[in-house]
């Protein structure tokens, strides 16, 4: 993995999303929950998709979730990337909703559709953790 | 609703000779001139003057400096679409719309797409905070997100992994046949198989390919087309719905988004799928083929990649795709090109990939902004 050029793809954090990078280095997933309606969001968005409240607060979830597909990547498009190739990318659909991509922590053979998974982070530094999933124990 | 259903004539349409544009190594296409090009030859085709175009739809090109190129000065409508492909089938619905209402009597829908000599890559560019959480993690171009859908479909109804391929080869064949198309030579299922993956399941010859080229046509009443040079080619019916997510992925491969587009344009056409004399499909990936015969009621919902085998799709087939080549052979005009090739084919001007006796075409669109048109010949013109 090429850090430096890493570092640079991870979203910035923002005062919009920092409540999600500070659950990441506490090693909590965190979404917005609509205060209205209770639906979950993900990524962080200033107003509720359901209910258009603007009213939220930032809530830990399972971090449970299910493989809806996965691909692998043999293209070489990022810097931070090259010496990965090939990688796995799995699009997780959480237990409370929301899509999320993430990658895969394990060995990717054992994936299949549907299949359970839970979140795990893995530091990038100090101020930095980014979530990934495994297989549900 | 009769009289609705006919009185919009796509009259005039052009493009540019993608092959020979494509053989041009090292030269950098401008895309106003691309776009102008094709402007041109759908006015010529048309038999229309510069003057008589009140209305301006463009994509990939921006509008001020395209009717500054152009001199067109002083439009009733003039704006520009995102160069996006789901936008191909939003112009031709506008364009549409504003005849029927008469806030335009000549609508030119124009496309000049530079891509390939501006090194285009289509995935990662990086972009907005939603896209960021994507790239974090390595995934980005439209063609990972289908391949997401398309892993997902594989499993889900049991399919192999040459499930696209009848699609890809019909593709090549049918380019073979067209002189203006980009790759010409056929392949096989071996071929298919052997090309590399890019994002695993989609496979190199499961990708549209980036060339550079500009798509005009020209839209009017039925009235004013059945005075001008060519055979009217009506507009019987079109509708479009979102399927807006976050992500390119839908959840039900753009089915529900499909379904409900394909209700509307073959109650408004009065035909069902199966006469329908060519369908034209944007096929930014092999796998979307399939998507959208199953979202629009031509194949069973999870046995396209069953229903595409057997000549069944071919051009001498019962249900002809792609008879230009589409985007894996032809160009990719990102979806442009199809409309051409539906208005070509009822006037019956494909020469050797003419499909006999052609008097319909459905151009369709899956994609988060699904699209779908059903034209016909003029009555006056119907084989």
């Amino acid at each position: 993995m090429n850090l430096e050029a890493y570092r640079e793809l991870l979203p910035k954090i923002t005062d919009a999303n920092r409540p999600y990078w500070e659950g990441c280095l506490e090693g909590e997933l965190r979404l917005q929950l609509c205060g209205q309606c209770g639906l979950h969001r993900f990524p962080d968005s200033p107003l509720c998709p359901g209910c258009l409240s603007e009213d939220f607060t930032w809530h830990k979830v399972s971090g449970r979730g299910r493989v809806w597909s996965w691909i692998i990547m043999h293209q070489r498009y990022f810097d931070a990337f090259v010496d990965e190739l090939p990688y796995v990318v799995v699009l997780v659909e959480l237990d409370e909703g929301p899509w999320m991509m993430s990658a895969l922590d394990g060995d990717p053979a054992s994936l299949r559709i549907d299949l359970p998974l839970e979140v795990v982070f893995t530091r990038v530094d100090d101020d930095r953790a980014v979530p990934k999933f495994r297989v549900a124990q | 609703m009769a009289a609705d259903n006919t009185e919009v004539a796509i009259v005039g349409v052009g493009h540019s000779d993608f092959r020979a544009l494509y053989t041009e190594r090292g030269v950098v296409h401008d895309a106003y001139l691309l776009a102008a090009g094709a402007f041109r030859s759908a006015l010529e085709d048309a038999g229309l003057g510069k003057d008589e175009v009140d209305g301006v739809i463009c994509s990939r090109v921006e509008y001020g400096r395209l009717a500054d190129v152009l001199g067109i000065r002083f439009p009733r409508v003039v704006h520009d679409l995102e160069g996006a492909g789901r936008m191909s089938g939003v112009a031709l619905q506008q364009a549409v719309a504003l005849v029927r209402t008469g806030m335009a009597d000549v609508v030119a829908c124009i496309y000049g797409n530079n891509g390939r000599s501006a090194g285009m890559r289509y995935g990662g560019e990086g972009g907005s905070p939603t896209v960021a959480y994507d790239a974090m993690y390595g995934m980005t171009s439209p063609g990972a997100y289908v391949a997401m859908m398309y892993r997902r479909y594989l499993d889900i109804y049991g399919a192999p992994e040459d499930a696209g391929a009848p699609v890809a080869i019909n593709n090549r064949r049918n380019g073979a046949l067209n002189p203006v198309a980009v790759f010409q030579e056929e392949i096989d299922r071996d071929q298919y198989l052997g090309s590399r993956f890019i994002a695993e399941p989609l496979r190199l010859l499961d990708y549209c390919l980036i060339n550079d080229g500009g798509v005009a046509f020209i839209v009017t009443s039925i009235e004013r087309a059945r005075s001008l040079r060519r055979q009217p080619v009506c507009v019987a019916a079109s509708a479009a719905m979102g399927d807006l997510t976050n992500f390119y992925t839908s959840r039900d491969f753009f089915y529900t988004a499909c379904s409900d587009v394909a209700a509307r344009v073959y109650e408004r056409s009065g035909l069902k799928p199966e006469e329908i004399d060519c369908l034209q499909i944007y096929d930014n990936f092999v796998p979307t083929v399939l998507f959208t015969l199953e979202g629009f009621g031509h194949a069973p919902r999870g046995e396209a990649w069953q229903w595409v085998r057997d000549g069944r799709i071919a051009r001498d087939g019962p249900r002809p795709v792609n008879t230009a080549g589409g985007h894996t052979s032809e160009s990719y005009m990102q979806g442009w090109a199809h409309i051409v090739e539906a208005v070509r084919q009822i006037r019956g001007e494909c020469g050797e990939r003419q499909v006999a006796g052609c008097a319909s075409a459905q151009y369709m669109c899956a994609s988060p902004i699904v699209t779908s048109h059903v034209l016909v010949a003029d009555e006056e013109h119907r084989p």
